[in-house]
């Protein structure tokens, strides 16, 4: 079933975003000017960017993927993606920007002024860049497999080389238009096919949600599969409690969040961003719900975005731009969020291990950073992209989430608390990962605790962090009064 | 005949002086975080702080009843609404808007408990 249009347009946007990305980076060439040309970004703009760096393999192509498979359920993913902005917006957004750290580790130098603790902070935001890169990589290879033949790998280390290569030559860095851009293409790219198919499913005569043949059955449209076991129902909040707090701790959100002027600005561009995030959101549902009747036995769900244009207005010359447009959209979300991560991955790696940050080192760390996902992806093949999207929320939420809350809000967190709370309830759900990801996640309740790990994780996380904290009461920095008068203090005083 | 002039005129820039003067040690209060700076701040952060709390419950409530009620519930899943399962509607639709009415209100309420505070320092 290859597409002969879907190839150059593959093509065509990994051409246009490389070209954008250089291009802009003549006009910028030093961190000033990256920040001078930041600081002129409407919040809508930047929300623009921030969608678009966000909207990731497992938004595009995952969740439609997963209700095609599993049904209602699994609509507590998107929920849980959009409202992780909410938190960000309610707890994070203003305040960290105020505090002038452009990463996690910076923000837990400046509030706790401990150098091991940010090697810790390091460690985590690697490995969370990591476990996001990994599916990315994944849906590439599906997406190049499913739309033109070629064998998996050429997909994977097409786009892995693409990445790699745009943020090691540094094109693709904090340029908020390439951002934006891909933003806008993702939402057409998912909507105006869904147009199409929904006036191709009247044409039809509606046909019903349910097939007979469908293997699942009427449960499929069901809260719980029609299975009302306590473990299902564990498993949703747990998912629900990944996704609401972990969003705040992922590396390359966060970095984005510097680019407005201030925390005003900061919350404003964070309400835009839950907006398109949200508008984003109502058309993978269609696609899963459409994926149903049409291409029920789907042997790879997560390309049910990508086969459905052909299958339901059939493969003449609208079904096929069809297509090649929603391939291009999907290509546009691997590199987006691809060259985001990375960059976030290359940029710690950068500063606190390869080197001290020179332009020589960030080179080298981009080409590891980008090297071991890559591998990663060549490895394991049979993941679905969502869950292991998931998985990353999972531990961002059981690190980063309580060490920016309490550092925000709370006065008595110490280095030793941040490092404890981070290597307990981090460590726990970065080991329920590695479980779930080698596929030794065991039945029954002990595979529900392992495979959605954040309600267990969390809680001990914040536990650990506050009594240990607690009980290092003496370690306090003495600059914690100053630190929380400039992450709260009303931009207009201008302290 | 200049003296008196020059008189009435250092009158108005004294008031202006004195009033600064008082900005200033309003802002250098909270600056060197002396106890009513250190006062005036933990203020504004606890009032930020019930806000996102107050808000982040209402969306607790507000979805994270909903896997409990449909287990509790399981007859929800046939209510029909337009010819649309009620489910797919509650999940599939309703929480983007409300989630971004949610922002709405936040950003509002912030952006005036910030104004106050500024109000307060500038007097």
């Amino acid at each position: 079933m290859s597409n002969p249009w879907a190839l150059p347009a593959i093509v065509l946007v990994t051409l246009v975003t490389l070209v954008i990305g250089v291009y802009g980076l003549r006009f910028a060439r030093t961190t000033s000017d990256f920040l001078v040309a930041s600081r002129s970004v409407s919040p809508t703009w930047n929300a623009a960017a921030i969608g678009g760096e966000y909207l990731s393999a497992a938004s595009f192509l995952g969740v439609a993927g997963l209700v095609l498979s599993y049904g209602l359920d699994v609509l507590w993913y998107p929920i849980g993606f959009a409202a992780g902005y909410l938190a960000l917006l309610l707890f994070v957004a203003g305040p960290l920007r105020r505090s002038g750290a452009f990463t996690l580790p910076d923000f837990c130098e400046l509030r706790l002024g401990s150098r091991r603790l940010r090697r810790l902070v390091t460690a985590f935001v690697v490995f969370i860049g990591w476990l996001y890169l990994l599916p990315q990589l994944q849906g590439a290879g599906l997406t190049l497999r499913t739309v033109t033949g070629a064998p998996y790998w050429v997909g994977v280390l097409l786009v892995s080389a693409v990445v790699t290569g745009g943020v090691a030559l540094g094109g693709m860095r904090s340029i908020t238009f390439v951002q934006a851009f891909q933003y806008w293409l993702k939402l057409t790219a998912l909507a105006l096919p869904v147009a199409f198919l929904l006036l191709h499913w009247r044409a039809d005569g509606a046909p019903a949600l349910v097939e007979p043949k469908s293997p699942v059955g009427a449960d499929w449209l069901l809260p719980g599969g029609g299975d009302h076991s306590g473990q299902g129902l564990f498993g949703t909040y747990s998912l629900l409690i990944a996704t609401f707090l972990g969003t705040m701790g992922l590396p390359h959100v966060l970095v984005r969040f510097y680019t407005n002027p201030d925390g005003r600005a900061a919350r404003r561009t964070t309400l835009g961003v839950l907006a398109l995030v949200g508008v984003f959101y109502l058309f993978p549902t269609i696609y899963g719900l459409l994926g149903r009747i049409y291409t029920p036995g789907l042997a790879k769900p997560d390309s049910v975005v990508l086969v459905l244009p052909g299958a339901v207005v059939g493969n003449s010359g609208l079904g096929q731009f069809l297509g090649a447009l929603v391939a291009a959209g999907a290509f546009a979300a691997f590199l987006s969020t691809s060259s985001g991560l990375l960059t976030s991955v290359a940029g710690v790696l950068s500063t606190d291990v390869l080197g001290r940050g020179s332009v020589r080192d960030f080179r080298l760390s981009a080409l590891v950073g980008g090297l071991i996902p890559c591998g990663l992806a060549l490895a394991v093949a049979d993941l679905d992209v969502s869950r292991v999207v998931g998985l990353a929320f999972a531990v961002a939420a059981a690190t980063f989430c309580p060490l920016l809350l309490l550092g925000i809000w709370w006065r008595g967190l110490t280095d030793i608390g941040a490092a404890a709370g981070m290597l307990s309830g981090g460590g726990a759900a970065a080991g329920a990962v590695i479980l779930t990801v080698l596929g030794y996640a065991g039945h029954g309740w002990w595979a529900v605790l392992i495979t959605q790990p954040a309600a267990w994780t969390v809680p001990l996380a914040f536990f650990v962090m506050i009594t240990v904290s607690l009980a290092t009461r003496r370690r306090i920095p003495t600059t914690v009064g100053r630190t929380l008068l400039r992450l709260h203090a009303p931009d207009a005083l201008r302290l | 005949m200049m003296t008196p002039a020059k008189g009435r005129r250092t009158r108005i820039v004294l008031g202006e002086v004195a009033r600064a003067r008082r900005v200033n040690r309003t802002r250098r209060e909270l600056a060197e975080q002396t106890e009513i700076g250190d006062a005036l701040i933990k203020g504004l952060v606890r009032a930020q702080l019930a806000l996102a709390l107050r808000l982040a419950l209402l969306v607790g409530l507000g979805l994270g009843t909903l896997p409990l009620l449909f287990t509790v519930a399981p007859a929800l899943g046939g209510v029909k609404v337009v010819g649309v399962s009620l489910p797919w509607v509650l999940l599939g639709v309703l929480p983007y808007p409300f989630l971004v009415a949610v922002g709405w209100i936040y950003v509002r309420m912030s952006e005036r408990n910030e104004r106050e505070f500024t109000d307060l320092v500038e007097k």
